[in-house]
């Protein structure tokens, strides 16, 4: 927290050395990530949309339409019509790239993806999912353990850009402070809403779940959903800092768990050459996971960060001026040789 | 005095962290509580909203769905849509408006194959077995049909024709000379598409689509219908009526369901008794 105070412009020397674009690549491409996959969803809608605008602008399209209003309506003379809608509706097949949402979806008409949190909470309700669902939870699982689980919150969940731009504007309004709770807290509301599926028979938390909520009203038509929007953004504004992602929200902690894992990691390889400027600290959704790494040569803890809460959003490689933090794989948590390397056997 | 012991015992990181847990605890044990009541509020689904073909019931269904919106997107005829923010649907879940847009009841039912989950039942083959609801022709005032009107529009948009929905015929009362036809839904045959409700000519449809467990009563789980159960058993199940027996004077019978009163001609001195009592027995056939 008095980390996050001193570094009002975390990231500055970085920029200043290694210039704008090497010291912001990694959110440019986590950006860039999170709108690929929301207009991968969208791509279909939208395409949609524009046909049916040019069909109903079509002669044909509006004779059909009569025929379906206003003609002799027995089921014979309806056919035609009803065909002629199916027809627009199969001419816009190739442009949905993919359909569904978050919670399941079907890309390019073959691969099934199903979040498994959503697939364990209706497991818990007392649905057993068919194949379908149960190979698309199967990929995204495999996806996740290879990646780590957490690369789901910052490079897939829309809900990250909304948590980021509080987290800007917290910072550069010197917002401190505020409600204090565990960061454990997560795993709590993770085993309270599979107990409440497994209670009620239904999937309770889907009724206000904000990540589903939001990426599926992006897709389908938001409603009040941007209340939720504006919710969470004053939450992690107002009550404290990374409060839902770092602290309540479920699906998260879920994703969390897959990450204890993961090969791919983001190793202060280089941490002999911190300076502790606190920039990597400021920027971090997760703080508590840099320390280990970054602070713990000394007890003998290897340089890579091994907690299932990290990210990997890569924002303290972009905003470390001295390069302490890079990609890199889990079996790598070795120091430099010697020394340390007996030490670790250690604990 | 023990407990007294034991807290001075406790190290205050262990205090800390008991206190820090409890805390957690009890919080989210309220979020889950509260969540638990929200859950059963939003069971209950507005009588307009119809669930896709193959929907398994509202429980279950609430259960299984995950809000994906796979058949929504499959649905050629933007029928179904998910519940937003809002609507008094169930968040995300697939529903539609029949008086906005009724089921065209695909043969290939794309919506059912779309889904992932089987919260849209697979083993639904054939959309004429799909019971997404059943129209009610719910305002006989309304209904221009019983005002002696020619209508029947619900009849020929049925996609069930003369099947789920049939005339009957009626004296027109009023003019004396026509006749009334009286659109009748039958529920073994009515998919609840909601073709009649979208197609009903009135301002608000005098004929719509209600889910099932407000469209249908239900006879008693003890009653049986006599002649029911005779035909299944082909015959009587209890005790056969005893033939009548009737107190009538010498040489007088009476011929239940068939003549009447009879007066047996080998007995010609006897004189009928006369009374309005015996005026009202039916004399057909045989008599004086």
């Amino acid at each position: 927290m008095a980390a996050a105070g001193k570094n009002l412009n975390p990231g500055a020397e970085a920029r200043a050395k290694k210039g704008w674009l090497k010291a912001s690549r990694w959110l440019i491409l986590r950006r860039l990530s999170q709108l690929v996959v929301l207009a991968l969803f969208l791509v279909g809608p939208l395409a949609d949309a524009w046909i049916a605008k040019a069909n109903r602008a079509m002669p044909v399209g509006e004779q059909s339409r009569i025929t379906q209003v206003g003609g002799v309506p027995s089921a014979k003379s309806d056919q035609p019509s009803a065909s002629a809608a199916r027809t627009a509706a199969t001419q816009a097949e190739p442009w949905w790239i993919v359909k569904g949402n978050m919670a399941s979806s079907l890309t390019l008409g073959v691969l099934p993806l199903t979040d498994p949190y959503v697939l364990a909470q209706q497991i818990a309700a007392g649905h057993w999912p068919l194949t379908t669902a149960l190979i698309g939870a199967g990929i995204v699982l495999v996806f996740y353990l290879l990646v780590g689980g957490r690369v789901y919150c910052a490079w897939v969940c829309p809900i990250n850009m909304v948590t980021d731009a509080a987290d800007w504007l917290r910072n550069k309004l010197g917002i401190k402070g505020g409600a204090r709770f565990s960061r454990d807290t997560r795993y709590w509301l993770l085993g309270a809403t599979l107990l409440v599926a497994a209670v009620t028979g239904t999937l309770a938390w889907e009724l206000v779940n904000p990540v589903t909520m939001v990426f599926r009203g992006l897709v389908f038509g938001m409603g009040l959903a941007w209340g939720v929007i504006g919710m969470i953004f004053l939450l992690d504004l107002l009550v404290s800092r990374r409060a839902w992602c770092g602290h309540l929200c479920p699906v998260g902690a879920f994703y969390s768990l897959l990450g204890f894992v993961s090969p791919l990691r983001v190793s202060a390889a280089n941490r002999a050459k911190c300076d502790d400027c606190m920039d990597c600290f400021a920027v971090c959704p997760e703080q508590q996971v840099i320390k280990p790494a970054l602070k713990g040569a000394d007890k003998g803890l290897g340089p890579v960060i091994l907690s299932g809460n990290c990210t990997n959003c890569g924002r303290c490689i972009d905003v470390c001026a001295r390069d302490v933090f890079q990609f890199d794989i889990r079996s790598h948590n070795t120091s430099t040789p010697g020394v340390i390397k007996k030490r670790e056997v250690l604990p | 005095m023990a407990e007294q012991q034991q807290g001075k015992g406790m190290s205050p990181a262990r205090r800390q962290f008991l206190t820090d847990t409890v805390r957690t605890a009890c919080g989210v044990g309220l979020v889950a509580l509260g969540l638990g009541l929200y859950s059963r509020n939003t069971r209950a689904l507005p009588a307009e909203a119809i669930r896709p073909p193959g929907a398994l019931t509202e429980h279950d269904f609430l259960g299984a769905c995950v809000r994906c919106g796979l058949c929504v997107r499959d649905c050629p005829y933007d029928t179904l849509k998910l519940a937003r923010p809002g609507e008094p649907v169930t968040l995300g879940t697939p529903y539609f408006t029949a008086r906005d847009i009724p089921c065209e009841m695909c043969p290939d039912i794309p919506c059912v194959k779309a889904c992932p989950t089987g919260a849209l039942d697979p083993k639904l083959e054939k959309i004429e077995d799909s019971r997404m609801g059943l129209a009610v022709v719910i305002d006989q005032e309304s209904c221009i049909a019983f005002q002696g009107l020619r209508c029947e529009v619900c009849f020929n948009v049925c996609p069930i024709r003369n099947k789920a929905i049939t005339l009957e015929f009626r004296h027109n009362e009023r003019t004396m000379k026509h006749a009334i036809f009286i659109p009748i839904v039958h529920s073994d045959a009515c998919t609840g598409c909601g073709k009649c409700e979208k197609s009903c000519i009135l301002e608000e449809a005098a004929i719509k689509v209600l889910p099932m467990h407000l469209a249908k009563g239900m006879l008693g789980r003890h009653y049986r219908l006599g002649w029911e159960e005779k035909r299944e058993a082909g015959g009587a199940l209890v005790t056969p009526d005893l033939p009548h027996q009737y107190n009538l004077p010498d040489g007088m019978r009476y011929e239940h369901g068939g003549r009447g009163l009879i007066q047996s001609p080998t007995a010609p001195g006897v004189e009928m008794p006369s009374g309005p009592a015996l005026e009202a027995i039916p004399r057909r056939g045989g008599g004086l």
